[in-house]
């Protein structure tokens, strides 16, 4: 044997130590795996400390280790730190092999005794490993100064911005005709309720015309190809039918066209739009967009009201849709939320019950810039509103829908209660599950609406109806509520509901992702590197998420996600290279027979077939390491860095050292 | 046969992607399940040979789990299709040489699902646990894969 190896088995407080014997399990492998290369087994409370680290590297340094074995956390969480201490204590990090006893064995099992068998047979198969990795070194590739930002709501609006102000290039792709995403619905934001679009305008005007942002509205992202550093993504700009360059934004082409549509984005079916169109009037890009499913010309041929009077002659009825493809070293995905629909709780009544609103509705209703111009009205226009309901946590922590907080909410009612109070004088009744106020200014907001007279009601809203039990329901819709605090059945009547529906991942998160190569938690929400040291980070290098696609939160976080997200993308930028782990594939020419069966087999199409010589070799700029070549060769030609057979059939062997329990079966 | 006190050992292979990342929730999560399963990361499903899966029964595993992402949620475009045919394939060729097929196990697991993870582990061990130990010779049938456990047993 001529490796040694040494073996660091870690407590992790009480983590492992709670369950697994450590110390125990640390001297079985000095005196048990001796045989196999172990010159040196410990066990510390804290490995990853600098105490623990310092403790391998000295016996690096000391008894000229050749090979590391970590018994500790999972790799995804701690590989790097252990890679790093080996390497400045001089030994090749890729000679440190991180075997998971915690989630993989303490973390899951109860039963002492065979959580201490297995992480004993873990160290086996992770020592019986070691001995065959091989010396490696990262391979390095440029990073690509561009970043591209997906999503134009306020977290991609301020990632982009941080980008562009420290004077890199940003690409934004926003998929509607404008950028601003649900704050520019709002009227006022709490806690501050400082109005929105005095807050967020001048930011979408700083992106509008910042030097640094290829700004792309009306445009979706189709394709993405590589890895950090180096990606090509390639974007479908739709048609526009209108030429920006000599557009002016002066709006006569939506004055004139004949046809309304009911605007089911921006203003979520309470006001109408034209055909051709910019959501709202401080819309960033100015240009509008013709929406051809519902223009005159492109359903009937004639019209072209809009091409007749634009003076400048920018409407383009020929314009088709572009695709581009850009190069970015880093993406950021910003792409935001979907309100939870509220017709899935049929007793709610929403969609049937005129006067049942959604908090995206009142948003638009109570929003000067809005469809009543700022009144609280009811659905027919005029009529102000003498009771007013507003139901928390509507598809919101409840089994049958959302599951989760949407952390919003009971900020969001609270908001809407004070716009009714004050605009209309209403009576208001608030009906929560438990008010949720934790952050800066939010518990302060909410005692100031006990003030202000607001009716709470603990409770979960059972049923809204509108037929009447009593004279005084009559006309009213009535909320049937169990008042959870003095323990009775209520029955309130009211002329308005306000349903304060959660927020819940975009219906299309899902293909986004997987187009991205990120996962989905089960509620559709992106997953975050580590919960609570990495939530702007993804588990693919490269891609970042900032705002709400990481979970429910409120505009100040969403901001400082965005600005966290450019952040670390300026940081891998200022690096200009990458180390990218050197897993990949190599043919050894003597070996290969020619048979070409793992050139189909490469989904990255990184395998050459050289004619002349009759073998095949792998680009290494173009593998990505997932070995299927290496499995699939019938003349056991390719190795797999890191991932080798010898590696692979010796943890497999090192693993099955024990069985579980040291009784032996008949 | 009384498989009372049998303890299957299992052999599992997970990519690094997905279904690593599904007991690393798992154990995030603190859920707990049977601890008969020893996992290997590879790097995609696409990596698992053949070759490992006899080693692993040759050298004493009762069962094997193969896990990787849901078909087109492989982090490498599709390779767990790949693995997937590979799986049939062994399927077949292990009844042929005399074992239960059940022994060998597939299963499709997303970063998020710990649960998914920890309850189909307690499911195969219990099934591998009726199935009892592994036993390779069959009546009248050849059997070239050796038929004891290579490796000493060591006492702790
Ligand atoms: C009714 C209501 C009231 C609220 N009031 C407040 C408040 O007063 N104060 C507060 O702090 N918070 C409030 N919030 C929360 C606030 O809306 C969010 O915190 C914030 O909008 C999140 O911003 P975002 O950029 O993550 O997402 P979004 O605002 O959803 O922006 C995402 C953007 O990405 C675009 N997009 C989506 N998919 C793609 C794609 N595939 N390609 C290109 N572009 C895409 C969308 O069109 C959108 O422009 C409220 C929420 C609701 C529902
Ligand atoms: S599968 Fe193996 S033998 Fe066949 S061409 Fe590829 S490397 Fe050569
Ligand atoms: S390891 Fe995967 S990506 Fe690399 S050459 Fe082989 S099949 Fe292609
Ligand atoms: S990466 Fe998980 S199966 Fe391919």
């Amino acid at each position: 044997m001529t490796e040694k190896i040494g073996v660091y088995v870690c407590h992790c407080g009480s983590n492992i130590a709670g369950v697994v014997t450590v110390a125990e399990v640390s001297q079985w492998a000095g005196e048990e795996l001796a045989s196999e290369g172990v010159v040196i087994s410990r066990d510390y409370k804290f490995m990853c400390s600098s105490l623990g680290q310092e403790l391998i590297q000295k016996d690096i340094q000391e008894m000229g280790l050749t090979r590391v074995v970590v018994a500790a956390c999972s790799p995804h969480l701690h590989e790097a730190t252990f890679r790093t201490a080996c390497k400045n204590a001089g030994l090749n990090p890729y000679l440190c092999e991180l075997v998971s006893i915690r989630e993989q064995d303490s973390w899951v099992h109860t039963d002492k005794e065979a959580a201490t068998q297995k992480a004993k047979a873990i160290i086996s198969g992770g020592v019986a490993r070691v001995a065959h990795h091989e010396s490696l070194e990262p391979l390095r590739v440029p990073i690509h100064p561009d970043t591209l930002v997906v999503g134009g709501g306020i977290a991609g609006i301020q990632a982009a911005l941080e980008i562009a102000d420290a004077g890199f290039h940003v690409y934004l792709v926003e998929k509607e005709p404008s950028i601003g995403g649900h704050m520019a619905q709002f009227d006022k934001t709490f806690p501050t309720l400082d109005c929105s679009a005095c807050i967020l305008t001048p930011k979408m005007v700083q992106v509008g015309s910042h030097p640094n942002i290829t700004l792309l509205t009306w445009s979706e992202v189709t394709k993405v190809d590589g890895y950090v550093g180096s990606f090509a993504v390639t974007i479908n700009k739709k048609a526009r039918y209108v030429n920006t360059d000599t557009c002016t934004g002066c709006g006569i082409c939506w004055e004139k066209c004949p046809k309304k549509v009911r605007d089911e984005v921006f203003e979520v079916g309470l006001g109408n739009r034209k055909a051709v169109y910019t959501p709202f009037p401080q819309a960033v890009p100015k240009y509008p967009v013709i929406d051809a499913p519902n223009c005159t010309y492109f359903i009937k041929g004639t019209c072209k009201a809009c091409e007749k009077f634009c003076p400048t002659g920018a409407i383009n009825f020929e314009q088709k849709d572009e695709e581009i493809t850009i190069p970015v070293g880093n993406i950021i995905l910003a792409t935001g939320y979907d309100l939870f629909d509220a017709k899935r709780i049929p007793q709610y009544g929403y969609g049937r019950l005129e006067n049942v609103f959604t908090s995206l509705e009142f948003e638009r209703l109570s929003n000067a810039a809005g469809p009543t111009g700022g009144n609280i009205v009811l659905r027919d226009g005029k009529t102000v509103p003498k009771a007013v309901a507003i139901v928390h946590c509507v598809g919101s922590r409840d089994q049958n829908y959302n599951p989760y907080c949407s952390s919003i909410c009971c900020m969001q009612s609270l908001k809407f209660a004070h716009l009714v109070h004050e605009r209309t004088g209403a009576e208001v009744y608030n009906f929560y599950i438990d008010i949720r106020t934790p952050s800066k200014g939010y518990e302060e907001f909410y005692n100031r609406l006990l003030e202000e007279g607001t009716n709470f009601v603990r409770g979960k809203v059972a049923e809204i109806s509108s037929v009447a039990r009593v004279p005084e329901e009559q006309g009213k819709l009535v909320i049937q509520v169990e008042d959870t605090l003095i323990g009775k059945q209520r029955r309130i009547p009211v002329d308005m509901v306000i349903l304060s529906t959660g927020i819940q991942a975009r219906h299309d998160a899902k293909e986004v992702a997987k187009m991205f190569g990120i996962s989905c938690s089960a509620d559709n929400w992106y997953i975050e590197r580590h919960p609570k040291l990495d939530p702007i980070a993804t588990m693919t290098d490269g891609i970042y998420i900032a705002g709400c696609v990481q979970g429910p939160k409120d505009i100040p976080a969403s901001v400082a996600q965005g600005a966290a997200a450019a952040a670390r993308v300026l940081g891998k930028i200022q690096q200009k290279e990458i180390s990218l782990e050197p897993v990949r594939a190599t043919v050894n020419q003597e070996q290969c027979s020619g048979c070409r069966i793992c050139n189909d087999l490469c989904p990255f199409n990184a395998i050459l077939f050289h004619e002349e010589t009759m073998v095949s070799e792998v680009n290494p700029a173009l593998c990505q390491g997932c070995g299927t070549c290496v499995a699939g060769c019938p003349a056991g030609a390719i190795s797999g860095t890191g991932f080798s057979n010898d590696q692979i059939l010796s943890q497999i062997n090192g693993l099955l050292l024990l069985r579980i329990t040291d009784q032996e079966y008949a | 046969m009384t498989n009372g006190n049998f303890e299957p050992v299992i052999i599992g292979f997970t990519c690094n992607w997905c279904s690593y990342r599904a007991a690393d929730m798992a154990g995030t999560a603190r859920m707990k399940y049977a601890p008969n399963v020893r996992l290997i990361r590879l790097m995609c499903s696409g990596r698992l040979d053949p070759t490992f899966i006899f080693k692993a029964f040759a050298g004493g595993a009762d069962a094997v789990l193969i896990s990787g992402c849901h078909p087109g949620d492989c982090h490498y475009i599709d390779q767990n299709y790949k693995a997937l045919r590979r799986f049939h394939l062994m399927k077949r060729v292990l009844t042929q040489m005399g074992m239960e097929p059940g022994r060998l196990k597939l299963l499709w697991a997303s970063a998020a699902e710990g649960a998914l993870f920890a309850s189909e582990i307690n499911k195969f061990v219990e099934e591998v646990r009726q199935l009892g130990p592994l036993n390779w010779q069959v009546p009248g049938e050849a059997v070239s894969i050796p038929t004891q456990k290579t490796q000493v047993e060591v006492t702790a």
